[in-house]
């Protein structure tokens, strides 16, 4: 696509790009230092994660101010309205995400009494997670309707693992009321991984709104690719 | 917008010459009834000229040539045995500038109906000038001094008029030529309300260079480019996901 003849429009759009880039970067950082965190039982890491979440809710703040300024005074239209808006939809799911990351290193911080033990399914689930989280931030950063299509495809299988995750726990608790502490901290954890593979479909979905212009929000997967092969 | 919407005029395969310049290169295109339809696009883009050939503006000037159907109600404006005055009354025009008569206030309104003989000076003109008037929110603003000259009034007062005037003889449709880049954005702001309005009873065509006036007042948005429509649909659409990309680059200012 051509530049606008307004440079300094041009130069605002990119470095708002670039902000939610590294606040996404900052994001997945977070979540995998939490996971590692956990896998380790390394409190010192843990800490770090919960301290630096201050840094991604800064950068919230700022891409806030940056898009409530180019809606005031450029009035943006077109493809360009389609990113502001997918920018301020999109940078509420990767603080969410942060705070997921956050909860998670908590969890540790919680549990060194009783520490978690099965930790194969988290870590599965922790993985596809971040696997959303990052194809998400990629889909947004080249406009990629294809790779975004596929992470809500993705969403059933991120929902089965966590039901694994539950499910599993919920056996070690019934054997053995000693791991019923670390069966709800696994449960909970668990929890908050889904949420970022959740918070990952949202962003995937205004993706294609930004690039297509159709909104596939609570529709199924079907209906969604339906969408983006009709012109608007 | 699920209401049924009905063509006031129907335009197919409309070309245009000024001498051996085509200025137009064959557009199909409906305007609705009841709606407001803005015309953008760049300059020279053949946007007011396409406008003219609605109420036949352009027959005046000698070099220009028409080809096309232009369909007013199903009747073609360009039939040898239209009266074009006639059809004039029938399609209003308001001009960028507003170019209202050296006479009075009341004179403005009064003029063309009396000249048609729409209505006799009178109580019945008296009526239709008031009505005029107040349907163009002046009104109010003119009551008292009706005899005053109409071009004592502020910019934004003087388009008001030169509605007013034009809903005078009781058109179908009413084209407006970048009726408010002379006005302050106040006066914008009620020529804008004043086509919200409008639209009850008439099919309101426009044109503007202010993208944000189109995406304001208009229901349905054309976007043409060296003489072609390269994109027609409604303003919502154009406005957040137009589907050509030159009507995204003229949109979103990458244009040139």
């Amino acid at each position: 696509m051509s530049e606008h003849t307004i440079k300094r429009f041009e130069d605002e759009l990119n470095l708002l790009k670039e902000k939610v880039l590294s606040m996404g970067g900052l994001v997945e950082k977070a979540v995998r230092r939490s996971m590692k965190s956990l896998l380790e039982q390394d409190t010192k890491r843990a800490r770090k994660v919960i301290e630096r979440d201050n840094a991604i809710n800064t950068l919230e703040l700022q891409i806030d101010e940056m898009t409530r300024t180019i809606l005031a005074l450029r009035q943006p239209a077109a493809s360009d309205l389609r990113f502001i808006m997918t920018t301020i939809k999109i940078v509420t799911d990767l603080e969410r995400s942060g705070d997921m990351a956050e909860a998670i290193a908590g969890a540790l911080l919680q549990s060194e009494d009783h520490p978690l033990i099965h930790l194969e399914s988290l870590q599965n689930l922790a993985e596809k997670a971040i696997l959303q989280l990052q194809q998400a931030l990629d889909s947004f950063a080249r406009g990629d309707v294809d790779l975004a299509l596929s992470i809500i495809q993705s969403e059933n299988k991120i929902n089965s693992m966590f039901k694994a995750v539950q499910r599993e726990n919920l056996t070690y608790m019934l054997e053995d009321h000693h791991q019923i502490s670390a069966g709800l901290m696994a449960y909970s954890i668990g929890k908050n991984l889904e949420r970022i593979g959740d918070h990952a479909v949202n962003i995937a979905e205004m993706v294609i709104y930004m690039v297509r212009g159709h909104d596939v929000r609570h529709v199924d997967y079907q209906t969604a690719v339906a969408l983006v092969n009709t012109p608007n | 917008m699920s209401t049924e919407l009905t063509n006031k005029i129907t335009v197919r395969d409309l070309k245009l010459w000024y001498g051996d310049f085509q200025a137009i290169n064959g557009i199909d295109l409906d305007i609705y009834s009841g709606k407001v339809t803005a015309f953008i696009g760049p300059s020279g883009c053949g946007k007011s000229t396409f406008l003219r050939t609605m109420n036949r503006m352009n027959d005046r000037i000698a070099s220009c040539r028409v080809e096309g159907q232009i369909l007013l109600e199903g009747q073609d404006i360009y039939a040898p045995e239209v009266d074009v005055v006639q059809l004039r009354t029938h399609v209003g025009m308001v001009f960028q500038k507003p170019n209202p008569f050296p006479k009075s206030i009341y004179e403005n309104i009064a003029y063309a109906p009396r000249i048609h003989g729409i209505v006799h000076d009178g109580p019945e003109m008296d009526e239709l000038v008031e009505k005029s008037l107040r349907k163009a929110s002046i009104w109010e603003e003119v009551k008292d001094k009706l005899q005053q000259p109409g071009t004592a009034l502020s910019g934004g007062q003087q388009q008001r008029l030169c509605i007013a005037r034009t809903i005078a003889v009781e058109p179908d449709v009413i084209l407006m030529d970048e009726p408010c880049s002379a006005l302050d954005p106040i006066a914008t702001a009620k020529i804008e309300e004043l086509m919200d309005e409008l639209k009850q009873e008439y099919t309101i065509v426009i044109v503007t260079h202010n993208m944000q006036q189109a995406a304001r007042v208009s229901d349905y948005t054309a976007y043409f480019y060296l003489g072609d429509l390269v994109e027609f649909g409604e303003t919502t659409q154009i406005f957040t996901a137009p589907r050509h990309q030159k009507t995204e680059d003229y949109i979103t200012g990458r244009f040139g």
